[in-house]
């Protein structure tokens, strides 16, 4: 035993050698996200009248592995805004965090929280351009849904860059891809929101979760589904995708049962 | 105070021979001129109410508030120096905040007034601070039901979190007041502010021990329990604040509140007709002996 307590308890440098300090280094090059680790894939929304409707399915990949099969990825912000996350599930976590401390916060004016969706989406925007700005991105492609500051029906997203976009349907991930042909089908451009049922809404979202299923190979049949209106949100969680058919995959070679 | 003008009393942190810090004792004297504030630890929730006294016509009736929100759960009500009291409450929701960062949930009212105690106590070490001129009220809710993690995204195992004891009860009213000096009680009704003495005998006569006393009749025993501590001070106009936190199932699910317009201005006017009752009695009982004589 000698006087130096930073050696106790460590392998007798003369009988193994002196010990590499290097591993104990904490200083060094700095070290940022520069991949998703655990993801979550399409976010889709459509307006309509009166509101918006919001989906997501409830999956979180590893990889290429379907590992949490239970995952919810429409968070609740205040009482009439919703955000359906895409991209990495801790960067969400995270996030989900900031807005709760920011409603917190919001609550104690004596008005509640006034924040509304557009604010809301506003500010996620400048989170996400300010970490891509240091190269530390939180690794999201977001969708906001609720209602501006004139009471109408809002919908926009936000990704990773800072970059954001509003249309009266949006999707992210794989669906900006195969729901947004079919929603941009069944809703035309042309099409005002004010025609558009929430049923309609609903029912077109449902169509495009089965799409994705069928065709995302990093997609679930279990999904979550919120619709935002001026008399709240009605989220639900649990949800199945029915009605499927795989008789289109019989004839396509590489998908399904066929290996040759 | 025989001790007083020996020198003892001009810094805070030094003691008096016989044991006293008079800066603190000073800071008392301070609470003792302020609105009364009364908490009623309910079987069922947590009631806060503050007697503000309006010092100018030209206040706008109903802002200016004097209770605070502390995260979402906790409520606190100060009396005393009011900007001591906003230090405070600005303190607790850091505190809170705090909480949550490190164990991702809601700090255990218990856990937060042991802070704030221990905040406020270090304000009476140091010859360059002063002791807060507030004592403070700190009422809380903790959920009985297991809550989600902050930021969890899945359910979890079946059984939920580990580490519970089957039938042990979790969560439920709190109430603690917290004092210039830094001690802190927890109590099932706790009064402070000029009318201290009058609401604390009031308070006492609730038998709020046995754990009957529900929250809405504790709102209308706030309420007039602050009239019947005003009844010394009657020249002066007051607004009375109250504020409430009920049980997950009740009407703020768990939430701190504002008391809503109506149900408080029913249990004003219930306490007005107490009042009023009380000085028949009186006026009665005056007559009778007269009539004797």
């Amino acid at each position: 035993m000698d006087h130096f307590p930073g050696t106790w308890g460590r392998p007798r440098n003369d009988v193994y050698g002196a010990y590499n300090p290097q591993y104990l280094q904490t200083t060094g090059p700095k070290t940022h996200t520069s991949s998703p680790a655990v993801t979550g894939t399409s976010v889709i929304g459509v307006k309509f009248n009166g509101g918006v409707v919001l989906a997501t399915d409830n999956l979180a990949s590893y990889g290429s592995l379907a590992r949490f099969t239970d995952v919810k990825r429409l968070r609740v912000f205040g009482d009439k805004a919703v955000v359906g996350f895409g991209g990495d599930v801790s960067d969400m976590q995270y996030i989900d965090r900031l807005l709760e401390s920011i409603d917190i916060r919001e609550n104690y004016s004596s008005n509640g929280n006034m924040l509304n969706a557009k604010n809301l989406h506003t500010y996620l925007a400048k989170v996400f351009y300010k970490r891509r700005s240091e190269f530390n991105p939180l690794w999201n492609h977001v969708l906001v849904a609720g209602f501006d500051g004139e009471g109408k029906p809002f919908l926009s997203s936000a990704d990773l860059l800072g970059t954001t976009f509003s249309a009266p349907h949006l999707a992210t991930g794989f669906g900006a891809h195969l729901a947004v042909p079919i929603l941009r089908r069944l809703f035309p451009e042309e099409t005002p929101i004010e025609e558009i049922s929430r049923e309609q809404a609903v029912s077109a979202l449902k169509d495009c979760l089965k799409v994705l299923f069928y065709r995302d190979a990093r997609s679930l049949d279990k999904y979550s589904i919120a619709v935002i209106t001026q008399d709240g949100i009605d989220l639900k969680e649990d949800e199945q995708i029915e009605g499927q058919s795989w008789a289109f995959a019989e004839r396509i070679k590489g998908y399904g049962a066929q290996t040759n | 105070m025989t001790s007083i003008g020996t020198g003892y009393d001009l810094s805070n942190s030094v003691f008096s021979p016989d044991g006293r810090n008079f800066q603190v004792e000073y800071a008392v004297k301070a609470v003792e001129n302020g609105g009364t504030a009364v908490g009623i630890r309910c079987k069922d929730g947590v009631v806060l109410a503050v007697e503000k006294i309006i010092t100018s016509k030209l206040l706008k009736p109903g802002a200016n508030k004097r209770i605070a929100t502390v995260d979402r759960h906790v409520g606190i009500v100060s009396a005393g120096l009011v900007p001591d009291g906003r230090h405070f409450v600005s303190r607790a929701r850091d505190e809170a905040s705090s909480w949550r960062g490190t164990y991702k949930a809601p700090i255990p009212t218990s856990a937060l007034a042991n802070r704030l105690g221990g905040y406020v106590q270090a304000y009476t070490l140091y010859s360059s601070v002063r002791p807060f001129g507030v004592t403070s009220i700190v009422g809380g809710w903790d959920s009985e039901a297991e809550l989600a993690v902050d930021g969890q995204v899945g359910t979890g195992p079946k059984s939920g979190a580990g580490g519970k004891v089957e039938g042990t009860p979790a969560g439920g009213p709190a109430l603690y007041m917290i004092e210039p000096s830094g001690l802190y009680w927890g109590y099932y009704g706790a009064a402070t502010g000029k009318g201290r003495q009058a609401a604390k005998a009031e308070l006492e006569k609730l038998d709020l021990t046995s754990g009957n006393l529900s929250l809405l009749d504790g709102v209308k025993e706030a309420a007039r329990i602050i009239y019947v501590a005003h009844q010394d001070s009657k020249d002066k106009e007051f607004e009375l604040e109250m504020s409430w936190i009920s049980s997950l199932d009740g009407p703020t699910k768990g939430r701190h509140e504002e008391v809503p317009k109506e149900l408080r201005e029913e249990a004003e006017k219930f306490a007005k007709q107490e009042l009023e009752g009380e000085d028949e009695d009186e006026e009665e009982k005056g007559q009778g002996e007269q009539m004797e004589e």
